[in-house]
Protein backbone atom coordinates (compact mmCIF):
# COMPACT_ATOMS: atom_id res chain seq x y z
CA UNK A 1 0.00 0.00 0.00
CA UNK A 2 1.39 3.38 -0.91
CA UNK A 3 1.47 5.95 1.86
CA UNK A 4 1.47 9.68 1.34
CA UNK A 5 4.65 11.61 2.02
CA UNK A 6 3.08 13.23 5.08
CA UNK A 7 2.15 9.88 6.60
CA UNK A 8 5.67 8.60 6.05
CA UNK A 9 7.13 11.78 7.52
CA UNK A 10 5.03 11.50 10.71
CA UNK A 11 5.70 7.77 10.91
CA UNK A 12 9.44 8.24 10.65
CA UNK A 13 9.59 11.27 12.92
CA UNK A 14 6.54 11.07 15.15
CA UNK A 15 5.89 14.24 17.18
CA UNK A 16 5.24 14.27 20.91
CA UNK A 17 5.66 10.60 21.61
CA UNK A 18 5.38 9.66 25.24
CA UNK A 19 3.37 9.85 28.38
CA UNK A 20 3.17 12.21 31.36
CA UNK A 21 3.68 9.31 33.76
CA UNK A 22 2.70 5.77 34.53
CA UNK A 23 -0.94 4.72 34.01
CA UNK A 24 -1.49 5.24 37.74
CA UNK A 25 0.14 8.67 37.82
CA UNK A 26 -1.75 10.05 34.83
CA UNK A 27 -5.02 8.74 36.19
CA UNK A 28 -4.45 10.73 39.38
CA UNK A 29 -3.12 13.98 37.87
CA UNK A 30 -6.03 16.45 37.61
CA UNK A 31 -4.37 18.65 34.99
CA UNK A 32 -4.06 15.72 32.57
CA UNK A 33 -6.76 14.26 30.37
CA UNK A 34 -6.28 10.81 28.89
CA UNK A 35 -8.00 9.26 25.91
CA UNK A 36 -7.43 5.55 25.32
CA UNK A 37 -9.36 4.34 22.30
CA UNK A 38 -9.37 1.39 19.92
CA UNK A 39 -8.76 -2.25 20.71
CA UNK A 40 -5.78 -4.55 20.24
CA UNK A 41 -7.85 -7.06 18.29
CA UNK A 42 -8.82 -4.38 15.78
CA UNK A 43 -5.15 -3.55 15.27
CA UNK A 44 -5.29 0.02 16.59
CA UNK A 45 -4.95 1.46 20.08
CA UNK A 46 -4.31 5.17 20.60
CA UNK A 47 -3.43 6.80 23.86
CA UNK A 48 -3.62 10.56 23.76
CA UNK A 49 -2.79 12.74 26.75
CA UNK A 50 -3.33 16.47 27.14
CA UNK A 51 -1.84 18.67 29.83
CA UNK A 52 -4.09 21.65 30.54
CA UNK A 53 -3.01 24.91 32.16
CA UNK A 54 -5.63 25.51 34.85
CA UNK A 55 -5.19 29.29 34.70
CA UNK A 56 -5.39 29.87 30.98
CA UNK A 57 -7.52 26.82 30.07
CA UNK A 58 -5.15 26.14 27.21
CA UNK A 59 -3.79 22.74 26.23
CA UNK A 60 -0.13 23.45 26.87
CA UNK A 61 1.24 20.03 26.01
CA UNK A 62 0.08 16.80 24.41
CA UNK A 63 1.60 13.36 24.08
CA UNK A 64 0.64 10.16 22.35
CA UNK A 65 1.45 6.52 22.05
CA UNK A 66 -0.02 4.38 19.36
CA UNK A 67 -0.25 0.70 18.47
CA UNK A 68 -1.40 0.64 14.89
CA UNK A 69 -0.55 1.04 11.24
CA UNK A 70 1.46 3.93 9.80
CA UNK A 71 -1.69 5.98 9.21
CA UNK A 72 -2.83 5.52 12.79
CA UNK A 73 0.57 6.62 14.07
CA UNK A 74 0.55 9.65 11.75
CA UNK A 75 -3.04 10.58 12.71
CA UNK A 76 -2.27 10.57 16.42
CA UNK A 77 1.03 12.36 15.93
CA UNK A 78 -0.76 15.06 13.94
CA UNK A 79 -3.49 15.31 16.59
CA UNK A 80 -0.93 16.17 19.29
CA UNK A 81 0.56 18.87 17.06
CA UNK A 82 -2.82 20.45 16.46
CA UNK A 83 -3.95 20.28 20.08
CA UNK A 84 -1.05 22.21 21.55
CA UNK A 85 -2.01 25.80 22.31
CA UNK A 86 -5.72 25.25 21.72
CA UNK A 87 -8.55 25.71 24.21
CA UNK A 88 -10.65 22.67 25.10
CA UNK A 89 -13.48 23.98 22.93
CA UNK A 90 -11.17 24.48 19.99
CA UNK A 91 -9.83 20.96 20.53
CA UNK A 92 -13.36 19.58 20.38
CA UNK A 93 -13.74 21.12 16.95
CA UNK A 94 -10.97 19.10 15.30
CA UNK A 95 -12.68 16.87 12.75
CA UNK A 96 -11.47 13.58 11.36
CA UNK A 97 -12.03 14.90 7.84
CA UNK A 98 -9.36 17.54 8.46
CA UNK A 99 -6.92 14.79 9.43
CA UNK A 100 -7.85 12.82 6.31
CA UNK A 101 -7.19 15.88 4.18
CA UNK A 102 -3.92 16.86 5.84
CA UNK A 103 -2.45 13.34 5.63
CA UNK A 104 -4.09 12.40 2.30
CA UNK A 105 -5.41 9.18 3.83
CA UNK A 106 -6.92 6.65 1.40
CA UNK A 107 -10.49 5.41 2.05
CA UNK A 108 -9.34 2.20 3.80
CA UNK A 109 -7.49 4.32 6.35
CA UNK A 110 -10.26 6.75 7.24
CA UNK A 111 -10.95 4.77 10.42
CA UNK A 112 -7.52 5.90 11.69
CA UNK A 113 -8.62 9.53 11.52
CA UNK A 114 -11.92 8.67 13.22
CA UNK A 115 -9.98 7.00 15.98
CA UNK A 116 -7.78 10.09 16.40
CA UNK A 117 -10.87 12.30 16.69
CA UNK A 118 -12.30 9.89 19.27
CA UNK A 119 -9.01 10.01 21.19
CA UNK A 120 -9.08 13.83 21.26
CA UNK A 121 -12.69 13.94 22.45
CA UNK A 122 -12.07 11.24 24.99
CA UNK A 123 -8.98 13.00 26.43
CA UNK A 124 -10.85 16.29 26.73
CA UNK A 125 -13.84 14.54 28.33
CA UNK A 126 -11.52 12.85 30.82
CA UNK A 127 -9.99 16.18 31.81
CA UNK A 128 -13.42 17.77 32.21
CA UNK A 129 -14.68 14.89 34.27
CA UNK A 130 -11.66 15.02 36.58
CA UNK A 131 -12.28 18.73 37.10
CA UNK A 132 -16.07 18.57 37.29
CA UNK A 133 -16.51 20.82 34.30
CA UNK A 134 -19.78 20.82 32.35
CA UNK B 1 25.84 -6.28 15.99
CA UNK B 2 26.38 -4.63 12.66
CA UNK B 3 25.78 -6.71 9.58
CA UNK B 4 27.58 -6.02 6.34
CA UNK B 5 25.10 -4.30 4.05
CA UNK B 6 23.73 -6.71 1.45
CA UNK B 7 22.18 -5.57 -1.82
CA UNK B 8 18.76 -4.07 -1.15
CA UNK B 9 15.88 -4.77 -1.27
CA UNK B 10 16.12 -8.27 0.15
CA UNK B 11 13.57 -10.87 -0.93
CA UNK B 12 12.35 -13.05 1.94
CA UNK B 13 8.94 -13.99 0.60
CA UNK B 14 9.66 -17.24 -1.23
CA UNK B 15 6.45 -18.81 0.03
CA UNK B 16 4.58 -16.22 -2.06
CA UNK B 17 6.61 -16.84 -5.17
CA UNK B 18 10.15 -17.58 -6.26
CA UNK B 19 12.27 -16.19 -9.06
CA UNK B 20 12.61 -18.47 -12.03
CA UNK B 21 15.97 -20.22 -11.95
CA UNK B 22 18.02 -18.99 -14.96
CA UNK B 23 18.56 -22.65 -15.95
CA UNK B 24 14.78 -23.03 -16.11
CA UNK B 25 14.44 -19.98 -18.35
CA UNK B 26 17.18 -21.30 -20.59
CA UNK B 27 15.39 -24.62 -20.97
CA UNK B 28 12.15 -22.83 -21.85
CA UNK B 29 13.45 -20.38 -24.44
CA UNK B 30 13.61 -22.62 -27.55
CA UNK B 31 9.95 -23.53 -27.06
CA UNK B 32 8.83 -19.94 -27.59
CA UNK B 33 10.48 -19.61 -30.99
CA UNK B 34 11.97 -22.39 -33.07
CA UNK B 35 10.25 -25.28 -31.22
CA UNK B 36 6.85 -23.65 -30.98
CA UNK B 37 4.75 -26.61 -32.14
CA UNK B 38 1.51 -27.84 -30.64
CA UNK B 39 2.01 -31.21 -28.97
CA UNK B 40 -1.42 -32.12 -30.31
CA UNK B 41 -0.13 -31.91 -33.89
CA UNK B 42 0.57 -35.58 -34.48
CA UNK B 43 1.55 -35.42 -38.13
CA UNK B 44 4.62 -33.20 -38.32
CA UNK B 45 7.97 -32.67 -36.66
CA UNK B 46 6.97 -29.40 -34.96
CA UNK B 47 4.29 -31.21 -33.01
CA UNK B 48 6.58 -34.14 -32.27
CA UNK B 49 9.29 -31.87 -30.85
CA UNK B 50 6.76 -30.23 -28.55
CA UNK B 51 5.30 -33.55 -27.49
CA UNK B 52 8.75 -34.88 -26.72
CA UNK B 53 9.44 -31.86 -24.49
CA UNK B 54 6.15 -32.34 -22.65
CA UNK B 55 6.87 -36.03 -22.16
CA UNK B 56 10.27 -35.22 -20.71
CA UNK B 57 8.74 -32.68 -18.32
CA UNK B 58 6.09 -35.20 -17.28
CA UNK B 59 8.88 -37.59 -16.30
CA UNK B 60 10.73 -34.86 -14.40
CA UNK B 61 7.64 -33.91 -12.39
CA UNK B 62 6.70 -37.56 -11.76
CA UNK B 63 10.23 -38.32 -10.62
CA UNK B 64 10.14 -35.57 -7.98
CA UNK B 65 7.01 -36.96 -6.32
CA UNK B 66 7.44 -40.70 -6.94
CA UNK B 67 4.59 -40.93 -9.44
CA UNK B 68 4.17 -42.59 -12.81
CA UNK B 69 4.42 -39.99 -15.63
CA UNK B 70 0.95 -41.03 -16.81
CA UNK B 71 -0.42 -39.79 -13.49
CA UNK B 72 0.63 -36.16 -14.05
CA UNK B 73 -1.95 -33.69 -15.38
CA UNK B 74 -0.57 -30.28 -16.31
CA UNK B 75 -2.65 -27.30 -15.21
CA UNK B 76 -2.30 -23.54 -14.92
CA UNK B 77 -1.18 -23.75 -11.30
CA UNK B 78 -2.11 -25.04 -7.88
CA UNK B 79 -5.41 -23.14 -7.74
CA UNK B 80 -6.62 -24.94 -10.84
CA UNK B 81 -5.22 -28.24 -9.58
CA UNK B 82 -7.09 -27.83 -6.30
CA UNK B 83 -10.32 -26.92 -8.05
CA UNK B 84 -10.03 -29.85 -10.44
CA UNK B 85 -9.19 -32.30 -7.66
CA UNK B 86 -11.86 -31.20 -5.21
CA UNK B 87 -14.77 -30.38 -7.51
CA UNK B 88 -13.79 -33.12 -9.94
CA UNK B 89 -13.66 -35.83 -7.28
CA UNK B 90 -16.77 -34.62 -5.42
CA UNK B 91 -18.87 -34.61 -8.56
CA UNK B 92 -17.52 -37.98 -9.72
CA UNK B 93 -18.06 -39.73 -6.38
CA UNK B 94 -21.28 -37.91 -5.44
CA UNK B 95 -23.87 -40.07 -3.74
CA UNK B 96 -26.71 -38.26 -5.45
CA UNK B 97 -27.05 -36.33 -8.71
CA UNK B 98 -26.76 -32.57 -9.05
CA UNK B 99 -29.71 -30.60 -7.74
CA UNK B 100 -30.20 -32.81 -4.69
CA UNK B 101 -28.95 -32.52 -1.11
CA UNK B 102 -26.85 -35.00 0.93
CA UNK B 103 -24.65 -35.66 -2.07
CA UNK B 104 -21.69 -36.63 0.10
CA UNK B 105 -19.45 -35.51 2.94
CA UNK B 106 -16.12 -33.72 2.51
CA UNK B 107 -13.51 -33.09 5.22
CA UNK B 108 -10.98 -30.27 5.19
CA UNK B 109 -9.19 -27.94 7.59
CA UNK B 110 -9.84 -24.30 8.50
CA UNK B 111 -6.26 -23.18 7.82
CA UNK B 112 -6.18 -24.43 4.23
CA UNK B 113 -5.47 -22.03 1.39
CA UNK B 114 -8.47 -20.19 -0.06
CA UNK B 115 -8.01 -22.24 -3.24
CA UNK B 116 -9.16 -25.24 -1.21
CA UNK B 117 -11.67 -23.57 1.11
CA UNK B 118 -13.57 -21.77 -1.62
CA UNK B 119 -14.11 -24.85 -3.83
CA UNK B 120 -15.36 -26.62 -0.68
CA UNK B 121 -17.76 -23.73 -0.02
CA UNK B 122 -18.98 -23.96 -3.60
CA UNK B 123 -19.65 -27.67 -3.19
CA UNK B 124 -21.53 -26.99 0.02
CA UNK B 125 -23.91 -24.78 -1.99
CA UNK B 126 -24.27 -27.61 -4.49
CA UNK B 127 -25.57 -30.16 -2.03
CA UNK B 128 -22.43 -31.58 -0.42
CA UNK B 129 -21.73 -31.37 3.29
CA UNK B 130 -18.36 -30.02 4.42
CA UNK B 131 -16.70 -30.43 7.80
CA UNK B 132 -13.80 -28.06 8.47
CA UNK B 133 -11.72 -29.07 11.45
CA UNK B 134 -9.38 -26.70 13.27
CA UNK B 135 -5.68 -27.62 13.40
CA UNK B 136 -4.05 -28.13 16.79
CA UNK B 137 -2.53 -25.04 18.35
CA UNK B 138 0.86 -26.10 16.94
CA UNK B 139 -0.67 -25.93 13.45
CA UNK B 140 -0.61 -29.66 12.74
CA UNK B 141 -3.38 -32.02 11.67
CA UNK B 142 -3.20 -35.67 12.69
CA UNK B 143 -4.76 -38.89 11.45
CA UNK B 144 -6.73 -39.13 14.67
CA UNK B 145 -8.32 -35.73 14.12
CA UNK B 146 -9.58 -36.81 10.71
CA UNK B 147 -10.69 -40.20 12.00
CA UNK B 148 -13.07 -38.66 14.52
CA UNK B 149 -15.00 -36.73 11.85
CA UNK B 150 -15.17 -39.41 9.13
CA UNK B 151 -18.73 -40.53 8.40
CA UNK B 152 -20.26 -43.32 6.35
CA UNK B 153 -20.97 -40.86 3.56
CA UNK B 154 -17.50 -39.20 3.52
CA UNK B 155 -16.28 -39.21 -0.08
CA UNK B 156 -13.29 -36.87 0.00
CA UNK B 157 -10.66 -35.66 2.47
CA UNK B 158 -8.45 -32.72 1.51
CA UNK B 159 -5.62 -31.70 3.84
CA UNK B 160 -2.67 -29.54 2.83
CA UNK B 161 0.77 -31.05 3.20
CA UNK B 162 2.48 -27.95 4.57
CA UNK B 163 0.77 -24.73 5.55
CA UNK B 164 1.65 -21.64 3.53
CA UNK B 165 1.70 -19.18 6.43
CA UNK B 166 3.42 -21.12 9.20
CA UNK B 167 5.09 -23.96 7.30
CA UNK B 168 3.90 -26.73 9.65
CA UNK B 169 3.22 -30.06 8.05
CA UNK B 170 0.53 -32.59 8.64
CA UNK B 171 0.40 -36.38 9.00
CA UNK B 172 -0.19 -36.89 5.31
CA UNK B 173 0.97 -40.53 4.94
CA UNK B 174 -1.08 -41.50 8.01
CA UNK B 175 -4.19 -39.61 6.87
CA UNK B 176 -3.77 -41.16 3.41
CA UNK B 177 -3.59 -44.65 4.91
CA UNK B 178 -6.75 -43.97 6.87
CA UNK B 179 -8.57 -42.81 3.75
CA UNK B 180 -7.46 -45.92 1.86
CA UNK B 181 -8.73 -48.15 4.66
CA UNK B 182 -12.09 -46.42 4.45
CA UNK B 183 -12.26 -46.16 0.65
CA UNK B 184 -12.22 -42.35 0.69
CA UNK B 185 -10.43 -40.24 -1.93
CA UNK B 186 -7.56 -38.25 -0.44
CA UNK B 187 -6.28 -34.98 -1.88
CA UNK B 188 -3.40 -32.87 -0.61
CA UNK B 189 -2.45 -29.34 -1.62
CA UNK B 190 1.32 -29.79 -1.59
CA UNK B 191 2.18 -26.41 -3.11
CA UNK B 192 4.57 -25.44 -0.30
CA UNK B 193 5.91 -28.94 0.28
CA UNK B 194 6.91 -30.34 -3.08
CA UNK B 195 10.46 -29.56 -4.14
CA UNK B 196 11.50 -28.88 -0.57
CA UNK B 197 10.76 -32.21 1.10
CA UNK B 198 11.09 -35.79 -0.14
CA UNK B 199 7.77 -36.91 -1.58
CA UNK B 200 6.54 -40.30 -2.69
CA UNK B 201 2.85 -40.30 -3.51
CA UNK B 202 2.73 -44.09 -3.59
CA UNK B 203 4.27 -44.67 -0.16
CA UNK B 204 2.59 -41.59 1.26
CA UNK B 205 -0.88 -42.86 0.26
CA UNK B 206 -1.89 -39.75 -1.68
CA UNK B 207 -4.57 -40.01 -4.39
CA UNK B 208 -4.53 -36.45 -5.66
CA UNK B 209 -1.73 -33.93 -5.18
CA UNK B 210 -1.56 -30.29 -6.29
CA UNK B 211 1.71 -28.54 -7.03
CA UNK B 212 2.73 -25.22 -8.53
CA UNK B 213 5.64 -24.15 -10.74
CA UNK B 214 6.35 -20.73 -9.31
CA UNK B 215 6.89 -21.94 -5.74
CA UNK B 216 9.81 -24.10 -6.80
CA UNK B 217 11.82 -21.75 -9.05
CA UNK B 218 9.72 -22.50 -12.12
CA UNK B 219 7.49 -20.10 -14.06
CA UNK B 220 4.11 -18.76 -12.98
CA UNK B 221 1.00 -19.99 -14.74
CA UNK B 222 1.87 -23.67 -14.69
CA UNK B 223 1.28 -26.43 -12.19
CA UNK B 224 0.28 -30.04 -12.03
CA UNK B 225 -2.19 -32.41 -10.47
CA UNK B 226 -1.14 -35.93 -9.66
CA UNK B 227 -4.04 -38.31 -10.20
CA UNK B 228 -3.49 -41.86 -8.91
CA UNK B 229 -4.09 -44.58 -11.51
CA UNK B 230 -3.78 -47.72 -9.39
CA UNK B 231 -5.27 -48.77 -6.07
CA UNK B 232 -7.45 -46.84 -6.32
CA UNK B 233 -7.80 -45.62 -9.87
CA UNK B 234 -9.07 -42.10 -9.25
CA UNK B 235 -11.61 -40.65 -11.63
CA UNK B 236 -12.51 -36.97 -11.89
CA UNK B 237 -15.21 -34.97 -13.56
CA UNK B 238 -13.36 -32.51 -15.82
CA UNK B 239 -13.99 -28.81 -15.21
CA UNK B 240 -12.83 -27.69 -18.60
CA UNK B 241 -13.99 -29.41 -21.74
CA UNK B 242 -12.71 -29.30 -25.28
CA UNK B 243 -9.95 -31.10 -27.13
CA UNK B 244 -9.57 -33.83 -24.52
CA UNK B 245 -5.92 -33.14 -23.69
CA UNK B 246 -4.40 -34.58 -20.50
CA UNK B 247 -6.46 -37.78 -20.69
CA UNK B 248 -9.60 -35.69 -20.86
CA UNK B 249 -9.03 -34.29 -17.37
CA UNK B 250 -7.95 -30.90 -18.67
CA UNK B 251 -8.73 -29.81 -22.19
CA UNK B 252 -6.78 -26.97 -23.75
CA UNK B 253 -3.58 -26.69 -25.77
CA UNK B 254 -0.70 -27.44 -23.48
CA UNK B 255 1.41 -24.56 -22.14
CA UNK B 256 4.56 -26.12 -23.55
CA UNK B 257 7.02 -23.44 -22.42
CA UNK B 258 5.58 -23.44 -18.92
CA UNK B 259 5.53 -27.21 -18.76
CA UNK B 260 9.16 -27.43 -19.90
CA UNK B 261 10.04 -24.89 -17.20
CA UNK B 262 8.13 -26.79 -14.52
CA UNK B 263 9.89 -30.00 -15.50
CA UNK B 264 13.34 -28.42 -15.35
CA UNK B 265 12.50 -26.75 -12.04
CA UNK B 266 11.48 -30.12 -10.57
CA UNK B 267 14.69 -31.72 -11.76
CA UNK B 268 16.76 -28.95 -10.14
CA UNK B 269 14.90 -29.22 -6.83
CA UNK B 270 15.46 -32.97 -6.73
CA UNK B 271 19.18 -32.57 -7.40
CA UNK B 272 20.14 -30.78 -4.20
CA UNK B 273 17.08 -31.04 -1.99
CA UNK B 274 18.76 -32.35 1.14
CA UNK B 275 21.77 -30.03 1.18
CA UNK B 276 19.60 -27.01 0.36
CA UNK B 277 17.17 -27.86 3.15
CA UNK B 278 20.02 -28.13 5.64
CA UNK B 279 21.49 -24.82 4.49
CA UNK B 280 18.15 -23.04 4.89
CA UNK B 281 17.51 -24.67 8.24
CA UNK B 282 20.82 -23.31 9.53
CA UNK B 283 19.88 -19.84 8.33
CA UNK B 284 16.44 -20.06 9.90
CA UNK B 285 17.87 -21.22 13.22
CA UNK B 286 20.27 -18.28 13.18
CA UNK B 287 17.48 -15.81 12.41
CA UNK B 288 15.13 -17.15 15.07
CA UNK B 289 17.89 -17.24 17.68
CA UNK B 290 18.91 -13.64 16.97
CA UNK B 291 15.33 -12.39 17.28
CA UNK B 292 14.30 -14.39 20.35
CA UNK B 293 17.53 -13.48 22.16
CA UNK B 294 17.06 -9.77 21.55
CA UNK B 295 13.32 -9.33 22.13
CA UNK B 296 10.80 -10.35 24.78
CA UNK B 297 7.17 -11.36 24.09
CA UNK B 298 8.00 -12.99 20.77
CA UNK B 299 6.32 -16.18 19.63
CA UNK B 300 7.43 -18.50 16.86
CA UNK B 301 4.21 -19.92 15.47
CA UNK B 302 3.62 -23.53 14.57
CA UNK B 303 5.21 -26.80 15.56
CA UNK B 304 8.85 -26.45 16.64
CA UNK B 305 10.12 -29.26 14.37
CA UNK B 306 7.35 -30.33 12.04
CA UNK B 307 7.69 -27.35 9.76
CA UNK B 308 9.43 -26.36 6.55
CA UNK B 309 13.07 -25.40 6.93
CA UNK B 310 12.93 -22.25 4.85
CA UNK B 311 9.98 -20.56 6.54
CA UNK B 312 9.30 -18.98 9.90
CA UNK B 313 6.28 -17.12 11.18
CA UNK B 314 6.92 -14.89 14.17
CA UNK B 315 4.48 -12.87 16.25
CA UNK B 316 5.68 -9.77 18.04
CA UNK B 317 3.60 -8.69 21.00
CA UNK B 318 2.47 -5.04 21.26
CA UNK B 319 3.47 -4.18 17.69
CA UNK B 320 1.11 -3.89 14.74
CA UNK B 321 2.04 -5.83 11.60
CA UNK B 322 1.49 -3.22 8.94
CA UNK B 323 3.55 -0.57 10.70
CA UNK B 324 6.25 -3.19 11.20
CA UNK B 325 6.30 -3.87 7.45
CA UNK B 326 6.50 -0.14 6.86
CA UNK B 327 9.65 0.06 8.96
CA UNK B 328 11.11 -2.84 7.00
CA UNK B 329 10.40 -1.69 3.49
CA UNK B 330 13.83 -2.78 2.29
CA UNK B 331 12.96 -6.36 3.18
CA UNK B 332 10.18 -8.08 1.24
CA UNK B 333 8.23 -10.25 3.66
CA UNK B 334 4.64 -11.06 4.27
CA UNK B 335 2.38 -10.18 7.14
CA UNK B 336 -0.22 -12.84 6.68
CA UNK B 337 -0.49 -14.42 3.25
CA UNK B 338 0.13 -12.29 0.16
CA UNK B 339 -3.30 -13.16 -1.18
CA UNK B 340 -4.97 -11.47 1.78
CA UNK B 341 -2.53 -8.76 2.84
CA UNK B 342 -4.65 -6.11 1.09
CA UNK B 343 -7.32 -6.68 3.72
CA UNK B 344 -7.10 -5.35 7.25
CA UNK B 345 -8.19 -8.61 8.84
CA UNK B 346 -5.71 -10.52 10.94
CA UNK B 347 -4.59 -13.84 9.52
CA UNK B 348 -7.34 -16.49 9.56
CA UNK B 349 -4.61 -19.11 9.65
CA UNK B 350 -3.20 -17.77 12.91
CA UNK B 351 -6.71 -17.36 14.29
CA UNK B 352 -7.37 -21.02 13.48
CA UNK B 353 -4.42 -21.86 15.75
CA UNK B 354 -6.12 -19.98 18.55
CA UNK B 355 -3.58 -17.14 18.49
CA UNK B 356 -5.18 -13.97 19.89
CA UNK B 357 -6.08 -11.21 17.46
CA UNK B 358 -3.49 -8.95 19.04
CA UNK B 359 -0.66 -11.34 18.20
CA UNK B 360 -2.17 -12.37 14.86
CA UNK B 361 -2.07 -8.68 13.89
CA UNK B 362 1.67 -8.54 14.48
CA UNK B 363 3.11 -11.47 12.63
CA UNK B 364 5.75 -11.70 9.96
CA UNK B 365 6.16 -14.61 7.62
CA UNK B 366 9.79 -14.82 6.55
CA UNK B 367 10.51 -17.36 3.82
CA UNK B 368 13.98 -17.92 2.42
CA UNK B 369 15.05 -19.43 -0.85
CA UNK B 370 17.77 -20.68 -3.16
CA UNK B 371 19.64 -17.37 -3.28
CA UNK B 372 19.19 -16.21 0.30
CA UNK B 373 22.56 -15.50 1.93
CA UNK B 374 23.72 -15.43 5.52
CA UNK B 375 24.52 -11.76 5.06
CA UNK B 376 20.89 -11.07 4.17
CA UNK B 377 19.62 -12.99 7.19
CA UNK B 378 21.97 -11.11 9.55
CA UNK B 379 20.79 -7.82 8.09
CA UNK B 380 17.12 -8.81 8.31
CA UNK B 381 17.46 -9.89 11.95
CA UNK B 382 19.15 -6.61 12.87
CA UNK B 383 16.51 -4.51 11.10
CA UNK B 384 13.56 -6.47 12.53
CA UNK B 385 14.88 -6.09 16.07
CA UNK B 386 15.46 -2.37 15.51
CA UNK B 387 11.95 -1.87 14.08
CA UNK B 388 10.19 -3.80 16.84
CA UNK B 389 12.05 -1.78 19.47
CA UNK B 390 11.16 1.48 17.74
CA UNK B 391 7.46 0.57 17.53
CA UNK B 392 7.41 -0.66 21.10
CA UNK B 393 8.69 2.76 22.17
CA UNK B 394 5.54 4.06 20.51
CA UNK B 395 3.21 1.37 21.81
CA UNK B 396 0.88 2.13 24.73
CA UNK B 397 0.35 -1.62 25.07
CA UNK B 398 4.04 -2.27 25.69
CA UNK B 399 4.04 0.39 28.44
CA UNK B 400 1.06 -1.30 30.05
CA UNK B 401 2.76 -4.67 29.79
CA UNK B 402 5.86 -3.26 31.50
CA UNK B 403 3.72 -1.75 34.24
CA UNK B 404 2.21 -5.17 34.86
CA UNK B 405 -1.20 -4.37 33.40
CA UNK B 406 -2.88 -7.31 31.68
CA UNK B 407 -4.18 -5.86 28.41
CA UNK B 408 -6.59 -8.74 27.92
CA UNK B 409 -8.39 -7.59 31.09
CA UNK B 410 -9.05 -4.07 29.82
CA UNK B 411 -12.50 -3.43 28.42
CA UNK B 412 -11.63 -2.21 24.97
CA UNK B 413 -14.28 -0.43 22.96
CA UNK B 414 -14.21 -2.37 19.70
CA UNK B 415 -14.65 -0.14 16.68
Amino acid sequence: MAYSEKVIEHYEKPRNVGTFGTQKEIKEATNIGVGLVGAPECGDVMQLQIKVNDDTGLIEDAKFKCFGCGSAIASSSLATEWLKGKTLDEGMEIKNTEIVEELALPPVKIHCSVLAEDAIKSAIADYKQKNNKD
Amino acid sequence: MSAKLPKLPIYLDHAATTACDPRVVEAMLPYFTEKFGNPGSRNHSFGWAAEEAVTKARHQVAELIGADPKEIIFTSGATESNNLAIKGAANMYAKKPAGQTQRGHIISVSHEHKAVLDPCKRLEKEGFEVTLIDPQSDGTVTREMIETVIRDDTILVTVMWANNEIGTFNEIPEIGALCHEKGIIFHTDATQWVGKMPTNVKEDNVDLLSLSGHKLYGPKGVGALYVRRRRPRVRLMALQEGGGQERGFRSGTLNVTGIVGLGKACELCAADMDSERQRLLNLRNKLEAAITNALDVVQINGHPDKRLAHLTNISFGFVEGESLMMALKEIAMSSGSACTSASLEPSYVLKALGIGDDLAHSSLRISMGRWTTEEEIDYAAEKIIEAVNKLRDLSPLYDMHNEGIDITKIEWAAH
